[in-house]
């Protein structure tokens, strides 16, 4: 007999012969199983003349394939209680269920048909364009999705990919037509794009075995280029705002340019975000504008490091009044930050956090599964479920503090401010229409 | 991972009751090294009275910031040190607080618990500070036009029965109320003769009694005043209410009074809501987070489907007293309420008349089944469905289910929604969005509400 020790997940990877990559991981902690299928099929691809083509395919990817109609689809879902998933980020597309494990051949039957032979028919496009339309029509009136794209057109500026709207606008989505979608599919889902992740009550023999058999036969073909343009510089301050004067609260976004996945710095600055406008109830944000000034009911940070260089965003929602007065408090806590450094005290709180919230993460399936994609999408290793902790041990005070002096300068930010608000007592950019 | 007992939606919990009146429920769940503790307290916004709308809420957030032996400047970090993550909830019917970390937090967990329920400092600045914090949540929220109407539905269709207030409470009573209040309120309810300790994870049953038995037995039951609710009078006629703001989208909301909890007609509606807008589950915790299965239900191919509306959903929700059942429906750009509401109507007033099939009643026992594994994967969720069916009626109607469920007959469920889903017993809502700069003002001073919960953070 064989003693073979793992530490942590250790899940299996294998690669197929046509280039997809599947990962296992089995647990019994319920009689169930996710599956996650990743594409490299991300806003990002977009073409200029079609934004919102991705976020398009994701919501008529699953209304038909080849053998199956879209009411055969619902039914093969909804008998079985699963609701389907399909996520489209800057990077990925993503598919993704949890099916008790005795549904799980035959779902990953239906996932594997409708990522590799999806129809989608004229009828389904004319359906989900007036849901994308409508969906874009609500988002023009929430304010803190305003502040939030208006953030990212002012950091990525110049029709940076990162700051264009993943649902495009009413225009480019009108523009849309069946044959963008399906050329945009034939591109960007090729099984060298994909990563499949399935853990749960499932063997991993029997996960690799029902992959290969499923997508083993699937036609290989290159996988579209994801490097993305180094984002223009920020040299000044920049302001917007969108008034929206039937709202009764305003939606403050403002941030920088930050770090891609790949940056060696990535925990130091993991760490120093989580100082800033994470820790307990919004780390030093939430001290000063939620606890002692009573300001917010919600006020934090939070960065996306990505393939390439992604935002870090500090976010509050406040009373049209105290906008001003919010901003300035941000201005003065990042100031502080970068002047004056984190606490000892703090770093080693906010690491025993960070590195103590693991075994949560990876409570679940659909915890594990994310994980295992994210690990999977930016190269991070089998292993970085066990080296995380490690990683995050060793960031020291110094790393921290240089990289708060680094991105953390308000005389470079860029503000996004929408609500009823007409633009205080900052010199204001022209406002932005609705 | 071995094959320690897994996570089950109906596994066995072990009770004790302490001397006062505490009730602590264990069960073990040895599948991560992890430790779920949830405080209930069977207090909520039903139990507020006019002057005193929000209170319960206002207690809720006023329970994080500091107690005699927890100073102020100690609470945060508490939890965190130990990986955890902390929160807490007010609704309709109760109160709870949680924290789910390491095992080796446990002890550390029940103390923060027996000192928020004894111990809670209401330091007057802090008592000013968060009366803004609270306003801005509620403003926060009446961002959202989907919001203020449900505000409005749930309103109108409740005259007497203190369902009908919003949790958050309303804005007057939030900028009028003061300190003693809501410290009375807390002294009155925060009594572990009204609470619920569960305690879900990597631990052993004894040990958890033992330690709470060391935190919790030191204090004194309370008092607790008789609570009168007045039932909610038999509805005779359908009402409707408009809220005229200006937006882009139009929002469609029909509410019918429903079965509690404990009402033989729950589980029959559960099956009803599942043939209409998909199966959700039981958990308001979790299984409301991500979407129902539901491309073959009724009314998603009714307004979906047929491009009347952009979604559309619904749920029976587990309450103490009768609440309602609400359908909402987002109108798709450029299709009026009308249309909507008249092709949702239909599908409503028809399942009320013919039923359901036999074939949509396995479907609806097969998704729910399924639902009941999903909903309990973690055991931060598994102890919230413990402690919150223990609140509202008893854990054991929770763990009551799969069967209820398994057993239902088409003849319980076309009696229940032939029952419930009458003409005379809906509320239909509409926002009705007009144009900018012709409707009315946002008022300096509006009255308004939360959602189904108010969540800490």
């Amino acid at each position: 007999m064989t003693t073979v020790v793992h530490q942590g997940l250790a899940p299996s990877r294998e690669t197929l012969s046509n280039g997809a990559v599947v990962i296992a991981k089995e647990t019994h902690t319920t009689p169930a199983v996710t599956i996650s299928a990743a594409f490299r099929a991300g806003s990002i691809y977009d073409p200029p003349s079609r934004i919102g083509l991705a976020h398009f395919l994701s919501r008529v990817i699953d209304r038909g394939t080849e053998t199956r109609s879209a009411d055969d689809i619902a039914e093969a879902l909804d008998g079985r209680g699963v609701s389907l998933m399909v996520l489209v980020t800057r990077h990925l597309l993503t598919l993704a269920c949890t099916c008790l494990s005795e549904d799980f051949e035959p779902m990953l039957d239906l996932m594997g048909d409708i990522c590799m032979r999806p129809t989608v028919p004229e009828q389904e496009v004319e359906t989900w364009r007036g849901e994308i339309v409508t969906s874009i029509r609500q988002d023009e009136d929430n304010p803190a999705v305003m502040a939030v794209e208006g953030l990212m057109g002012l950091l990525y500026a110049g029709g940076h990919p990162y700051g264009r709207r993943a649902k495009g606008s009413v225009d480019t989505v009108e523009a849309i037509s069946r044959s963008d979608l399906q050329s945009f599919h034939r591109e960007t889902f090729t099984p060298s794009s994909l990563s499949l992740v399935v853990v749960g009550d499932v063997g991993t023999h029997r996960v690799n075995e029902q992959a290969a058999r499923v997508f083993g036969d699937w036609p290989g073909r290159a996988a579209p280029d994801s490097a993305v343009p180094a984002p223009p510089a920020a040299v000044t301050r920049q302001r917007l705002v969108v008034p929206m004067m039937n709202k009764v609260q305003a939606d403050i976004a403002y941030g920088f340019v930050a770090i891609a996945r790949k940056d060696p710095s990535y925990h130091a600055f993991l760490a120093m975000n989580n100082v800033l406008g994470q820790y307990a109830l919004g780390g030093r944000l939430g001290d000063s504008i939620r606890e002692r000034q009573g300001m917010a009911y919600y006020v934090f940070s939070a960065f996306e490091a990505n393939v390439g260089e992604g935002p870090l965003i500090i976010r509050a929602g406040v009373d049209p009044r105290n906008v001003d007065r919010a901003v300035a408090s941000i201005d003065e806590e990042l100031r502080r930050l970068a002047d004056e450094g984190v606490t000892s005290r703090e770093l080693t709180e906010s690491k025993q956090y960070l590195a103590g919230s693991m075994p949560r993460t990876l409570e679940t399936n659909a915890g594990i599964a994310a994980f295992l994609q994210t690990a999977e999408s930016f190269g991070l290793g089998l292993d970085y479920d066990v080296r995380l902790p490690h990683l995050i041990n060793d960031v020291t005070l110094e790393e921290v503090n240089a990289e708060a002096r680094r991105y953390l300068v308000p005389d470079r930010a860029a503000l996004a401010i929408a609500g009823p608000y007409d633009g205080g007592q900052e010199a204001a950019q022209p406002a932005a229409g609705r | 991972m071995g094959t320690a007992s897994g996570r089950e939606a109906n596994g066995r919990t072990a009770a004790r009751v302490l001397d006062n009146g505490l009730r602590v429920l264990v069960q073990e769940v040895h599948t991560a090294p992890l430790a779920s503790v949830w405080c209930w307290y069977k207090v909520g916004s039903k139990d507020e009275v006019p002057g005193l709308t929000g209170v319960s809420h206002w207690v809720e957030h006023m329970n994080f910031k500091g107690t005699k032996n927890i100073p102020r400047d100690q609470v945060k970090g508490i939890i965190e040190q130990f990986g955890g993550s902390w929160n807490g909830y007010t609704w309709i019917d109760q109160t709870t607080y949680l924290e789910t970390a390491t095992r080796d937090a446990l002890d550390r967990m029940l103390f923060i618990e027996s000192e928020r329920m004894a111990n809670c400092l209401y330091d007057p600045e802090d008592f000013e500070s968060e009366r803004t914090v609270i306003i801005s949540e509620l403003q926060g929220s009446e961002n959202d036009p989907d919001h203020l109407l449900d505000i409005e539905v749930t309103a109108a269709a409740f005259k007497a029965h203190p369902y009908g207030h919003p949790t958050i409470g309303w804005l007057s009573d939030l900028r009028r109320m003061m300190r003693d209040e809501v410290y009375a309120f807390y002294r009155r309810y925060h009594v572990p003769n009204n609470a619920t300790l569960v305690v879900v994870g990597d631990v052993e049953a004894d040990e958890v009694f033992r330690a709470a038995g060391v935190h919790f037995r030191g204090i004194e039951p309370g008092t607790i005043p008789p609570r009168i609710y007045t039932s909610e009078p038999e509805q005779i006629g359908e009402r409707r209410v408009t809220v005229s703001r200006e937006g882009t989208t139009s929002y469609l909301k029909i509410a019918y009074h429903a079965p509690a909890v404990g009402d033989a007609d729950f589980v029959p509606m559960l099956i009803a809501d599942a043939v209409l807008t998909g199966a959700k589950g039981l958990n308001l915790w979790s299984s409301f987070r991500t979407p129902p299965p539901q491309r073959s239900a009724r009314l998603y191919r009714a307004l979906v489907n047929s491009r009347l509306a952009s979604s559309v959903g619904g749920a029976v929700l587990p309450t103490q007293d009768p609440f309602i059942y609400q359908i909402s429906a987002t109108a798709a750009d450029g299709v009026g309420l009308t249309t909507v509401e008249q092709a949702a109507i239909e599908q409503l007033d028809h399942l009320a008349r013919e039923g359901i099939t036999e074939q949509e009643l396995a479907k609806a026992k097969r998704q729910l089944g399924a639902r009941l594994v999903f909903e309990n994967d973690s055991v931060t969720n598994i102890a919230h469905q413990i402690g919150f069916f223990e609140t509202v009626a008893n854990a054991e109607v929770y763990r009551d289910v799969p069967t209820q469920i398994a057993s239902v007959s088409l003849e319980q469920v076309n009696r229940a929604a032939a029952k419930y889903l009458r003409p005379t017993n809906r509320t239909i809502g509409w926002f009705q969005p007009v144009p900018p700069g012709t409707g009315a003002p946002v008022p300096a001073d509006k009255a308004s509400t939360s959602g189904p919960m108010s969540e800490a953070r």
